[in-house]
């Protein structure tokens, strides 16, 4: 029986104005990357709740990523500098308790960096395949 | 150095002189206070006759409900009408002027008293022989040293200092049997003390060896809860035995949410995710979600954690949520230089920004 080989699952929420745009543009382009991502588009990076985060992982999600506009360029004025702090937050509560935060990413992609947004799959994708599946997926009692 | 005035009455007793003074001279209208009735239990009430005010008892030392949060209650929609004096423990009034920087509360035309608080006992640990622990409690109190068996949190407190009452009783190391020691931090505080007891005179009050103290223990109990380790494992041996009663989020002082998130149909699991869980994990606890809300209320409310121990003390299954907030509390505050309630003026730090910064998290 042959094995079936770890294919990581990635939850992205991604900016509708940037990061989302940047994720298409990269299908369009035909560019070739992992379909281990998925895409919920969210209108603005500072509209995520970092629970939400923590509900993908619990879930089972390998890796959790935020994609918004970069500093300085949110849509919304200061969106995502307040998604970088709840992330910063987000971070050190799992620093503390023991989960690995290294699941947890958070990455400026703008609209035109298309090329960026499939690098940034790739290269978390295979971060994810070495290290393994989320093991929260054998824990039953959450 | 500080502005000190005092009398010669034992500390209750000069406290309670202090109000009735208050009254009497209709500086203020009523008090908020901790009372007892029936002889069986104490609570807060808002007294304004002068004999029920006597047989107050502000420095009792328990904790039936955060006192910042019930007094948020009478200035939720408006503020208090006519002056009124509340006498608080450092973190209830801590948790007050959270709940101001949230919008849940006014600290309009309120003279704030506090004093440097020497803790209080579980609710659990009062109700039997307590006259003997509350001889025991002023005993220790006197010679600078902690209680015993008062909450963990309270034993690891930083904080016994007000930070923000217009005036602060001095408690430690006092000689509190035969007198009052009343600490004057704001002009306000100074003007409502006018014409009480003679002069207002200055003087060195040190809290160092006490400061020293409970940055000890509180080290010592943030190591033996990190003993056992960390990871998913001690997460769900600690919360496992969580039943959902949401009471800690009902005592919470920052949890101010009528409805918590959590306990809404937002969160309730469809059949579909017990079913998809059944199939990816073989087995999924009902109802799911415990360790979610845990989690949840850490990230909205931790950097505002007082320290209280309210929730440690309602928790029918004895989950030590208060340990675990200090720890994540403090680990959170220190990153961002916040302590909660120390300053009107400071915005909760998820609120606010700065345009370069934790550029280590972000990849």
């Amino acid at each position: 029986m042959k094995e079936e080989k770890f294919s990581p699952k990635i939850v992205g929420f991604l900016c509708n104005w940037c990061a989302y745009t940047g994720a298409d543009l990269a299908g369009v382009s035909r560019i070739k990357f992992p379909p281990s991502v998925i895409p919920i588009r969210v209108m603005c990076s500072g509209r995520i709740d970092p629970v939400y985060l923590v509900k993908a992982f619990l879930g089972g999600a390998d890796a959790v990523m935020i994609g918004g506009c970069h500093p300085g360029d949110c849509h919304y004025k200061q969106g995502n500098y307040l998604a970088r702090r709840r992330f910063a937050l987000l971070k050190r509560i799992f620093e503390n308790l023991g989960l690995d935060a290294d699941r947890l990413k958070l990455y400026w992609i703008s609209a035109s960096e298309g090329p960026k947004f499939a690098k940034v799959v790739r290269e978390l994708t295979e971060e994810i395949e070495i290290k393994g599946g989320n093991r929260i997926k054998e824990e039953i009692f959450i | 150095m500080v502005n000190i005035f005092k009398i010669k009455r034992k500390a209750e007793e000069g406290l309670k002189d202090f109000l009735l003074f208050l009254l009497e001279t209709k500086k203020i209208e009523a008090v908020f206070i901790l009372t007892k009735f029936n002889n069986n239990g104490v609570g807060y009430s808002l007294v304004k006759d002068k004999a029920v005010l006597k047989e107050s008892v502000p420095l009792y030392p328990s904790m039936p409900a955060n006192g910042g949060k019930m007094l948020s209650t009478l200035t939720l929609r408006e503020p208090i009408r006519h002056t009124i004096a509340a006498v608080l423990r450092p973190c209830e009034l801590r948790g007050f002027v959270e709940l101001i920087k949230l919008n849940q509360a006014s600290e309009e035309n309120i003279l704030f008293i506090s004093y440097t608080c020497p803790g209080v006992y579980p609710l659990s640990v009062l109700k039997i022989g307590h006259e003997t622990k509350i001889y025991e409690y002023w005993e220790k109190v006197k010679k600078f040293e902690i209680p015993k068996e008062v909450r963990p949190t309270c034993r690891a407190c930083e904080h016994f200092l007000p930070y923000t009452s217009d005036i602060t009783v001095s408690l430690f190391g006092e000689n509190i049997d035969k007198e009052t020691i009343f600490l004057t931090n704001t002009k306000k505080g100074e003007i409502f003390a006018e014409g009480f007891a003679g002069k207002i005179y200055r003087e060195e009050k040190k809290f160092d060896r006490l400061y020293e103290i409970r940055r000890k223990e509180k080290k010592k109990l943030l190591s033996e809860l990190d003993e056992k380790g960390w990871g998913i494992e001690r997460l769900v041996s600690l919360f496992g035995r969580c039943i959902s009663c949401y009471g800690c989020s009902k005592v919470c002082p920052i949890c101010y949410c009528k409805l918590c998130d959590f306990n809404s149909a937002r969160h309730e699991p469809k059949l579909s995710t017990y079913e998809n869980e059944l199939s990816k994990r073989g087995g999924i606890r009902v109802p799911t979600g415990i360790l979610l809300y845990h989690l949840g209320r850490m990230l909205h409310v931790g950097i505002s954690c007082v320290g209280c121990g309210m929730c440690t003390d309602v928790c029918p299954s004895e989950i030590p949520i208060s340990t675990i907030f200090l720890k994540i509390g403090s680990s959170l505050q220190d990153m961002l230089g916040y302590i909660p309630g120390k300053d009107y003026g400071e915005e909760i730090p998820i609120r606010t920004f700065k345009t370069e910064e934790f550029t280590e998290y972000t990849a």
